[in-house]
């Protein structure tokens, strides 16, 4: 309900901005703006925030069309990350494609002039994004072949052999990086970007490229859907209807590939594996769909993305990465606080509101007990020492109850609150109580053969959480219910609707409660 | 009946000839022969580590066979994959997956819907009625993560059901459920015999396998016994399967891997 609505909006939102941000990449324009991290600081934030809201740069453009890119194509594939329990692949495959990113670099320099004639020239060495993506992709591919090797043939097992790999490969890619930025070119072609992140060093090229690469994702994830769920869910089962279950992985790792590397940009290797898990874990927090789930996820990807582009807009010294994890993270948290099922906070407060319920309950219950032992009206007042003693408790404890149960309507406070008295309502609930606590007595003496000695305790806890259908349920296969074992009263239901006429004499009288 | 009866010999629902499979190059299975016939409720049984899941699975391809052959109605299996069903070990899979319990059953439509293809109204109400046959219809949009064991298991074995099958291969059916469904699953299995089909259920109870099933297939690491139950449910052939383990096939299998190594 809630939670779906506001999908149901994100959704319909981040179609139609990702519409009009599409729109706006094909209306020719060759000015280059500022680059965001041009911006000098002696710009307002009003004024900051005004520039990116309005996306009157291209740069500011690229940065948030990036961001929608990599929040879709992460958000979808992270789901099937998360739901197969492959979240440290995805880690591993991310830190692995470094290397592939810088020799990406280097090829850019070569200039093939023949088929063995090949010249090596430091000052053509530039950004191009297609080289990049081929290095990338082939060395994440090296990557989880190592992986799936060691795993093949030692007795290493997946976890360490991930670790390995994702150490060495990263080792390697820093290693080529530092030589990259020594060479006379190497500063200024923007590869120190790639470990943390720039969302304003994405350009033209690259948005092609992410867009691209986005729309085989979705368009695969669409028609495969059912065949990505079974595989996902029970790869056994798939196996035996003849699904090439290790062809769907090896797909779906080369897309998890495709997603990393253009991703690189604007997250960073250190970070993006947390841009593909952490809208996944968070989606899968809040629903027990699948589909869902997904839907959700990229809603998440998509927030977090352009809100760490916003927020590394406004302060450009922070690589974007970071900003967007903790985009990620803070949805993360929301999720895991407030979640309407499982979520911790949630789940508090309903506890909560219940033990408070039960205290309500209990203190009603002590009301109708201490009037039955007087053998009196239910119109007549209960002192808050009566209560006391019958509860076990201080009269502080007691007065704090008796207000609460003032303020619900179930009792009007009398005598400046040394006393109380049963509103209808309050006399109703108490009835209640104590016929659920005595049937439930009955049940248990008459049905399960349980000594009348050893009843009280269960149903001191039933009582509360006999629901209607099993009090009438009980009511059918108890015969006589007119005494408890302990040979008390049941309340039934002319005492239950008694009609109550008031005898207050007190200032507050009934209907008073708020 | 066929009148030929030849023609009868190569439509057997299931037929392994020289059987040998395993794991990590050891084999678990020696040259398995088996050739079973039309509506028969076969269980299959035999102490842990003999190749009860094992035997299924490479009846499916899901354990490629080092030597030896599988067919299924006289085709190779991939060519008759439809016509099997497959109930897989309760525990293979992860009960908190984002799927509710009619997703599930649907994936039994999976193979006959076709690749790229979604599962259309027929298939929704096809999986309905199976829903409905294990009586878990009133669960259909619960997730998976809240129901019982007895209650996964009819999940699973609706979603078999589902696919319609003429054989069906079902692994550890019984294993972790309540009597009830124990019940309950027994009946479905006679029902489905009725109606012709083929089944392999693979049973760790020796004491309910003599009434459950039509026949029985005691196994070791091969083939100790196979046949009607009344025959084959005896003292000295089970003695055979469980009592002394056949030691020397398993130190066989370690010098193979050894070897190999």
């Amino acid at each position: 309900m809630f939670w779906q609505q506001t999908s149901f909006v994100t959704r319909h939102s981040w179609i139609e901005t990702a519409c009009l941000l599409l729109l706006c990449f094909f209306v020719p324009e060759h000015i280059w703006a500022a680059k965001i991290g041009d911006v000098g600081a002696d710009s307002s934030l009003g004024e900051q925030m005004l520039r990116f809201l309005s996306f009157r740069d291209p740069s500011v453009r690229y940065a948030v069309a990036g961001a929608i890119l990599l929040g879709i194509s992460c958000g979808l594939l992270g789901c099937f990350i998360v739901v197969r329990k492959m979240a440290l692949v995805g880690d591993t495959l991310s830190h692995a494609v470094l290397p592939g990113v810088a020799i990406g670099f280097l090829v850019s320099g070569i200039d093939a002039t023949g088929l063995f004639e090949w010249n090596f020239d430091v000052n053509a060495i530039e950004k191009n994004p297609t080289l990049i993506f081929i290095g990338a992709v082939i060395a994440g591919f090296l990557g989880t072949f190592f992986v799936s090797y060691l795993r093949k043939t030692t007795k290493i097992k997946e976890d360490t052999a991930l670790g390995m790999t994702l150490a060495s490969f990263f080792a390697v890619g820093i290693c080529l990086l530092t030589m990259i930025q020594e060479l006379p070119t190497g500063n200024k072609s923007g590869i120190d970007k790639f470990m943390f992140g720039q969302a304003a060093a994405i350009g033209e090229d690259d948005i092609k490229l992410m867009m691209v690469v986005t729309a085989l994702i979705v368009i695969i994830v669409y028609a495969l859907y059912k065949e990505l769920l079974v595989t996902s869910f029970d790869s056994g089962f798939a196996n035996s209807i003849a699904l090439p279950s290790q062809w769907i992985h090896h797909l779906l790792m080369l897309l998890v590939a495709f997603s990393v590397v253009i991703a690189l940009q604007a997250v960073g290797v250190m970070l993006v594996s947390a841009m593909l898990i952490t809208p996944a874990a968070s989606a899968y927090l809040l629903t027990d769909r699948m589909h869902r789930m997904l839907f959700y996820a990229v809603g998440f990807g998509v927030a977090s993305g352009v809100l760490g582009a916003f927020a590394s807009f406004l302060k450009p010294n922070i690589p974007t990465g970071p900003c967007m994890v903790l985009g990620a993270s803070t949805v993360f948290t929301i999720a895991f606080f407030v979640g309407p099922r499982h979520g911790v906070l949630t789940r508090w407060l309903r506890h909560r509101s219940r033990s408070e319920n039960v205290r309500r309950e209990n203190t009603l219950k002590a009301m109708y007990q201490v009037l039955e032992n007087r053998n009196a009206q239910p119109e007549e007042s209960v002192s808050i020492t009566e209560l006391a003693e019958r509860r076990g408790e201080t009269i502080d404890e007691i007065s704090i109850q008796t207000k609460a149960l003032d303020r619900h309507g179930l009792a009007t406070l009398h005598e400046e609150g040394n006393a109380v008295l049963f509103t209808p309502n309050g006399w109703q609930l108490a009835c209640k109580i104590v016929r659920n606590h005595r049937l439930w007595e009955l049940y248990l003496t008459n049905a399960a053969n349980i000594a009348p000695d050893h009843v009280h305790d269960d149903a001191e806890e039933i009582e509360h959480i006999l629901g209607d259908e099993v009090v009438r349920e009980l009511e059918r296969m108890l015969e006589d219910t007119t005494r408890d074992p302990h040979g008390k009263n049941i309340p039934g239901f002319e005492e239950i609707h008694k009609p109550f006429t008031p005898t207050a004499t007190g200032p507050s009288g009934y209907g008073g409660n708020s | 009946m066929s009148e030929n009866p030849e023609e009868q010999s190569q439509e057997f629902p299931l037929e392994v000839h020289d059987l040998t499979a395993g794991y990590h190059k050891k084999p678990v299975l020696w040259g398995i022969d088996l050739q079973v016939p039309k509506g028969k409720l076969v269980g299959i049984v035999g102490p842990n580590g003999a190749g009860k899941s094992t035997l299924i699975k490479a009846a499916m391809g899901l354990v490629p066979p080092s030597s030896g052959w599988v067919k299924i109605f006289g085709k190779p299996y991939k060519e008759n994959r439809q016509r099997v069903g497959y109930v897989p070990q309760r525990e293979s899979v992860d009960w908190d997956f984002p799927v509710t319990v009619m997703d599930v059953v649907i994936m039994g439509r999976y193979g006959h819907v076709g690749l790229f293809k979604r599962p259309k109204k027929a298939d929704r109400e096809i999986a309905r009625d199976c829903l409905d046959k294990v009586k878990m219809l009133p669960f259909a949009n619960r997730q998976i993560s809240n129901l019982s064991g007895g209650q996964q298991q009819r999940v699973f074995l609706a979603r078999a059901l589902a696919q319609e099958s003429d054989i069906y291969f079902m692994d550890e059916p019984f294993a972790g459920v309540d009597a009830a469904t124990e019940s309950a699953i027994i009946t479905l299995l006679h029902e489905l015999r009725e109606k012709g089909k083929t089944l392999l259920v693979v049973h760790h109870d020796l004491p309910t396998a003599r009434n459950y099933f039509d026949q029985l297939l005691l196994l070791n690491m091969r083939v100790v016994a196979y046949g009607d139950t009344e025959d084959v449910f005896t003292y000295e052939l089970l003695q055979k399967t469980y009592g002394g383990r056949l030691t020397i096939l398993s130190e066989v299998a370690d010098a193979v891997r050894q070897r190999e190594n």
